[in-house]
C-alpha cells in the first residue's frame, strides 16, 4: 500500500489540484488496496478497468480546469444503487446477473462530480441486516479485531462492505444506504463516519427499494469533512422520485466552523437503557463533556415514546418490503425457476431466489397487511411513528442537536447472535428512531473499546439541518482524534 | 396474536413464496417470537393520532398527463430471463 490510500478526501483532492499525483495513480493504488483485501469479501463485484478509465477522464477534467467536488476519488458503490452496465445485485440470488439499463441518480450525482467507481460493495440481502450475514455472496469481515484475538468480527449492516472498504483502506469512501440505521451502525463498528440524511434529501430512483418511507442515501467516509463533501454531490432535488425534496444543497463544508458555543445539545434520558455495556455509557460521557468544553449546553432531553420505535419499524419496514419485494417475480429481470404453472414458477422463483430474513421480513409483512391485521398491526404502528415523529419535534423546540451513542455494542463475533432475530434487530435501538422521525443522523468514531474495537456517537439534527449535525460532528471529531488502524487493512498494521 | 403452521402456509401462499414443510415448523416459531416482541404496542394509547403517512410535510407534486420517457423496448426486455417479439415471455396462463 502507498500512503495514498491513507489520505481524506480533502487531500487527495488538494493533492492532486497541486499535481502531486493523479487521479490514475491514486485509483491504482485502491485498485490494488482492494486485490489485496479480498479475505474481507468487501466487494461483490470489482470494476478495476472502469475505475482506471473514469481515473483518466477525471485527470483530462482536472488538466482542463473543469475538476467536479469529488474529482479523480475512488469509491465503492453499495451494491444497491443501479449502475448502468454493471451488475446490480443487491446482495441477493434472485437479481444476480442483472445488469441495469440505467444509473441511479446518486450514483449518477457522484460520477458527474468526478468519482471513480472501484467496484459494488457488499451488503445484507435487500440491505436486511445489521451483521452483512445475510449475504448471498457470503459475510463481510470487519477489518477490526479484537486484542489479541483473531475471531472474525461483524462490520455491521447493512452497508458492511461499504463499511469495511473504507475502513481497509481499499476505497476513499463509500455509498451507504440506511432504513433503519445501515450506514451509522457499520460505521460505528467499523471506525468510520456514517452520515443519513434528511428523508427526501437524496433521490431513491435508482436503489433497489427496502421501505420506501424509510430509505435513504448517505455517505461513508474517513473524515467528517469527507463526509460533507460528498453529502453534497450526491444530494439534490429529483422529479424521479416524488418524494424527493425541493429544496437547496448547501456548500456543507462551510458549515465546518468548529463554533459551537451556546448550541444547544439534548441528552435524551430514555437512551440510558439497561444493559448497555459500561463502556458504552462512559463514551456517551465523554461526548457530552467535549461538547460541555467547546462551549454548547448539554440539555437533558425526554423522547418518551423511545422504547416503542424498533417495534413499530418491524411492522412499517416488513410491510413496505413485502410490497416492494412482489417484483421479483421471475418475470422481468433475475432468476427464474420453473414451475408447472405461472403461480408456481412466482412460488419457487421466490423460495429460491430469496435468502431466509428476507423470506422471513415478507412474511411478516404480508401478515402485517393481511385483512384483519391491518388496523391492529399497521396502522397502529404508523401511528406510534406519528408519536416518536412528534417526541423529536417537541425536543427540537429547546435543543439544536441530539447527542447519543450509536450502537449499544461494540462489533460482534460472526456467529453471535445469529439464531435469534430479535437480538439482531436490538442493534438499531438508537438509529431507528430518527429514520422513523426522517431526521439527519451521523456517527462518528470516538474511541476504542477494552476489547480493542470501534465505538462511536451519533449525532442527531432537525429536518434538513445537515449542516448543525455535520459542524457538532466536527468538534467531536477534533476532540476525540481517532487515529487507530484496523488490523486487517490493506498494507498490515 | 399468534399464528401456527397453517397460517404460515397462508402467508406464504399470498406472498408467492415456497416454504416446505420443516420451513414452515420453523417460521412459525420465529414469526410467532417476532410478533410476540411486537405485541408491546398494544399497552400504548394512540386513540385520535393519525397514522403517518409521509414523514416530510409536503405536497405530492403533479405534473401534465402526458407521455415524457419510453420507446426502447429493448432495454426494457434485457434482463427478462425470456421474452419474445418485445414482451415478457411467461409460463402458458391459458388452454
Amino acid at each position: 500500500m502507498s500512503n495514498l490510500n491513507n489520505l481524506t478526501i480533502s487531500d487527495a483532492l488538494d493533492g492532486m489540484e497541486k499535481g502531486d499525483f493523479s487521479a490514475h495513480e491514486l485509483t491504482e493504488a485502491h485498485i490494488s488496496a482492494m486485490e489485496e483485501t479480498r479475505e474481507l469479501n468487501a466487494y461483490i463485484v470489482e470494476t478495476p478497468e472502469i475505475a482506471l478509465e473514469m481515473a483518466d477522464a477525471s485527470d483530462k477534467k482536472r488538466a482542463a480546469g473543469n475538476a467536479g467536488l469529488m474529482e479523480g476519488i475512488p469509491i465503492a458503490m453499495k451494491d444497491l444503487f443501479c449502475t448502468e452496465g454493471t451488475q446490480t445485485t443487491a446482495a441477493s440470488r434472485i437479481l444476480e446477473g442483472f445488469v441495469p439499463t440505467y444509473e441511479s441518480t446518486v450514483s449518477g450525482n457522484l460520477w458527474n462530480a468526478g468519482a471513480v467507481m472501484l467496484g459494488k460493495s457488499n451488503l445484507d440481502q435487500f440491505a436486511m441486516g445489521s451483521a452483512n450475514i445475510t449475504s448471498y455472496y457470503g459475510n463481510v469481515i470487519n477489518p477490526w479485531q479484537r486484542n489479541d484475538s483473531d475471531a472474525q468480527l461483524t462490520p455491521g449492516g447493512s452497508s458492511g462492505g461499504s463499511a469495511a472498504s473504507v475502513a481497509a483502506r481499499s476505497a476513499m469512501a463509500a455509498t451507504g444506504t440506511d432504513t433503519g440505521g445501515s450506514i451509522r451502525q457499520p460505521a460505528a463498528f467499523s471506525g468510520i463516519v456514517g452520515l443519513k440524511p434528511t428523508y427526501g434529501r437524496c433521490s431513491r430512483w435508482g436503489v433497489v427499494a427496502f421501505a420506501s418511507s424509510l430509505d435513504q442515501a448517505g455517505p461513508m467516509t474517513r473524515s467528517v469533512r469527507d463526509a460533507a463533501i460528498m453529502l453534497e454531490a450526491m444530494a439534490g432535488y429529483d422529479a424521479k422520485d416524488s418524494t424527493s425534496v425541493n429544496v437547496g444543497v448547501p456548500s456543507y463544508q462551510k458549515a465546518l466552523t468548529g463554533d459551537i458555543r451556546g448550541l444547544k445539545v439534548g441528552i435524551p434520558k430514555e437512551y440510558r437503557m439497561d444493559g448497555t455495556p459500561k463502556e458504552i455509557d462512559e463514551a456517551w460521557e465523554q461526548g457530552i463533556e467535549w461538547l460541555k468544553s467547546a462551549g454548547a449546553e448539554p440539555v437533558e432531553i425526554s423522547l418518551p415514546h423511545t422504547k416503542y420505535a424498533l417495534p413499530a419499524y418491524y411492522i412499517i419496514a416488513p410491510a413496505e418490503c413485502s410490497s416492494n419485494l412482489a417484483r421479483y417475480d421471475g418475470v422481468r429481470y433475475g432468476l427464474r425457476v420453473d414451475g408447472e404453472s405461472l403461480d408456481d414458477m412466482y412460488e419457487r422463483t421466490r423460495g429460491e431466489g430469496f435468502g431466509d430474513e428476507v423470506k422471513r421480513r415478507i412474511l411478516i409483512g404480508t401478515y402485517v397487511l393481511s385483512a384483519g391485521y391491518y388496523d391492529a398491526y399497521y396502522n397502529k404502528a404508523r401511528r406510534v411513528r406519528t408519536l416518536i415523529a412528534n417526541d423529536f419535534k417537541k425536543a427540537y423546540e429547546s435543543v439544536d442537536v441530539i447527542l447519543t451513542p450509536t450502537a449499544p455494542s461494540p462489533a460482534f463475533g460472526i456467529g453471535e447472535k445469529m439464531d435469534d432475530p430479535i437480538a439482531m434487530y436490538l442493534n438499531d435501538v438508537f438509529t431507528v428512531p430518527a429514520s422513523l422521525a426522517g431526521l439527519p443522523g451521523i456517527s462518528v468514531p470516538t474511541g476504542l473499546s477494552s476489547e480493542g474495537t470501534p465505538l462511536g456517537l451519533q449525532l442527531l439534527g432537525k429536518a434538513f439541518d445537515e449542516e448543525t449535525v455535520l459542524k457538532v460532528a466536527g468538534v467531536v471529531e477534533e476532540a476525540a482524534g481517532f487515529s487507530a488502524f484496523p488490523q486487517l487493512m490493506a498494507g498490515g498494521k | 396474536m399468534s399464528v401456527d403452521k397453517n397460517t404460515v402456509a397462508k402467508i406464504a401462499r399470498l406472498a408467492r413464496i415456497r416454504v416446505d414443510e420443516k420451513q414452515q415448523e420453523e417460521l412459525t416459531g420465529e414469526l410467532n417470537q417476532i410478533l410476540g416482541w411486537i405485541e408491546q404496542l398494544s399497552e400504548l394509547d394512540t386513540e385520535g393520532v393519525e397514522p403517518m403517512t409521509s414523514v416530510v410535510e409536503m405536497t405530492q407534486p403533479l405534473r401534465e398527463d402526458v407521455v415524457n420517457d419510453g420507446y426502447y423496448v429493448d432495454r426494457v426486455t434485457k434482463n427478462a430471463p425470456e421474452s419474445a417479439h418485445g414482451f415478457f415471455a411467461v409460463p402458458k396462463v391459458v388452454e
